[in-house]
């Protein structure tokens, strides 16, 4: 969207970078009532200070698109827990320490859409591909079925689902170079991709910062132009889970 | 007494492991499943999938080689074998609902005769229900075995005529593990496969709510 903004006067020429100073400037401009796709599973390639600054700049009555519904009282969960969220999209509702949204959705003032994890992840390619939706065996005969139109396409019965378009992504990447190329580390990878091409907005945190050029071409997943906003946190590895 | 004695959960896990062949590519749910991998012997070349985007997942690490950054999607942490490698989630759910998995192996809360397979609620008014990627495994892997104890804590049936808890899919399942034997899903329904030694088909039968065939 912001190809015009992001270009700066570098001498007398234009040149793209897309890093902005801070967190609070990354999230300029997000409005109430934004479908906001965080990235991240397992609290790995998770956008903490995305989400934390979210919190901090106040946007409300958000439908938040992310794998889980939060877990324990940070990130996501405390999002909820302010009650910003009036809608959760997930394929997880419960895991270990989901408090905060078992006590919202209790309370009645949290929309719950439960979506299967690959249908979801399919949902948002197929929005980042431009398919507005697509026929999947995933489900069919289920609950997830329910008020779904049904079909049966080479002797399966399949259920249509709608791609989920984001007004804005929250992502983490592990390198990223000023016209936005991201090269993601290990499992920190999962959503981030997928969701970068599925919204009007793409927003990055990055571990690191690259020059342009030094990202090896035939390593970078997400190219520049699926990338709005940069900002540079670095954030550390991810907490190590003792079970 | 009786004469014969359930199998633990890690000899169920080394039971279903012994069935799996060397060069398929296999997914472990949550639970009993993610046991399975231990007993795969490491020169066997199975290859693993996690839906977080894992293909080539080996054992979990030792505490000097734990990687942050690398986890199974039961959020374990795990390492990377020799040929492995990583993509994203669109991608690594396009690998099971591509049909490009050889075996999915998932927990059960009811396995029904006709290969109906519940794992995900016990009610239908949940509270904070956890599909996950269950349904997408159960509906893309080209095989699906279900790990399940035999009976409810309370002695309630879990293979069944037909499922009482919320599907997962419908008519997927091809063979069921239990601590007491081993089914295969059929078109007549359950066929005994193996039991543990002593048990008597009626005993099994007492604890199986649909009919079990012996081939």
């Amino acid at each position: 969207m912001s190809g015009e903004n992001a270009a700066r006067h570098c001498g007398d020429t234009h040149m793209i970078d897309k890093f902005v100073r801070s967190v609070a400037e990354a999230l300029d401009g997000i409005k109430d009532g934004a479908i906001v796709l965080v990235g991240g599973f397992a609290q790995i390639g998770e956008p903490r200070a995305l989400i934390d600054g979210l919190i901090e700049q106040g946007a409300k009555n958000l439908t938040v698109v992310h794998n889980t519904a939060g877990r324990g009282r940070e990130g996501v969960a405390r999002l909820i827990g302010e009650g910003r969220v009036s809608k959760i999209v997930c394929s997880f509702a419960r895991s270990r320490g989901s408090v905060l949204f078992e006590e919202v959705y209790a309370r009645g003032a949290i929309e719950l859409e439960m979506v299967p994890q690959g249908t979801l992840a399919e949902r948002l390619r197929a929005a980042g591909a431009g398919v507005p939706a697509f026929f999947t065996p995933t489900g069919a005969g289920t609950k997830i079925a329910e008020g779904k139109e049904s079909r049966v396409i080479a002797g399966r019965e399949c259920i249509l689902e709608h791609a989920i378009f984001g007004d804005v992504a929250l992502i983490e990447a592990w390198r990223a170079d000023r016209w936005g190329n991201l090269v993601y580390r290990e499992a920190g990878r999962n959503f981030n991709p997928v969701m970068a091409m599925a919204a009007q907005l793409t927003i990055c945190q990055t571990q690191h910062v690259a020059e342009l050029g030094e990202l090896a071409p035939e390593t970078i997943v997400t190219p520049g132009i699926c990338v709005d906003r940069l900002v540079h946190v670095a954030a550390g590895d991810p907490p190590v889970v003792i079970s | 007494m009786p004469n014969w004695k359930p199998l633990t959960r890690e000899e169920l896990a080394a039971r279903v492991a012994r069935d799996i062949p060397e060069g398929w590519s296999v997914n472990l749910g949550i639970g009993i499943p993610t046991l399975i991998a231990n007993y795969v012997p490491h020169e066997r070349e199975v290859i693993f999938h996690s839906e977080n985007g894992i293909v080539g997942m080996g054992p979990a690490p030792t505490p000097e080689k734990l990687d942050p950054w690398l986890v199974n999607a039961s959020r374990q942490h795990v390492t990377l074998r020799t040929g492995g490698s990583y993509f994203h989630h669109a991608d690594s759910f396009a690998l099971v609902r591509g049909g490009h998995l050889d075996l999915c192996v998932l927990g059960a809360f009811q396995v029904a005769e006709n290969g109906d397979i519940a794992n995900w609620a016990r009610s239908d008014d949940e509270a904070a229900p956890a599909i996950g990627g269950a349904m997408d495994l159960a509906a893309g892997a080209r095989r699906i075995w279900a790990v399940m104890e035999h009976s409810t804590r309370g002695g309630e049936h879990r293979l069944l005529h037909r499922c009482t808890y919320p599907l997962t899919a419908k008519g997927v399942t091809r063979r069921v593990f239990t601590e007491l034997c081993v089914l295969d899903v059929t078109e007549r329904g359950f066929v005994l496969i193996d039991k543990v030694e002593g048990l008597g088909l009626d005993e099994l039968q007492a604890r199986t709510g649909a009919a079990i065939r012996s081939v």
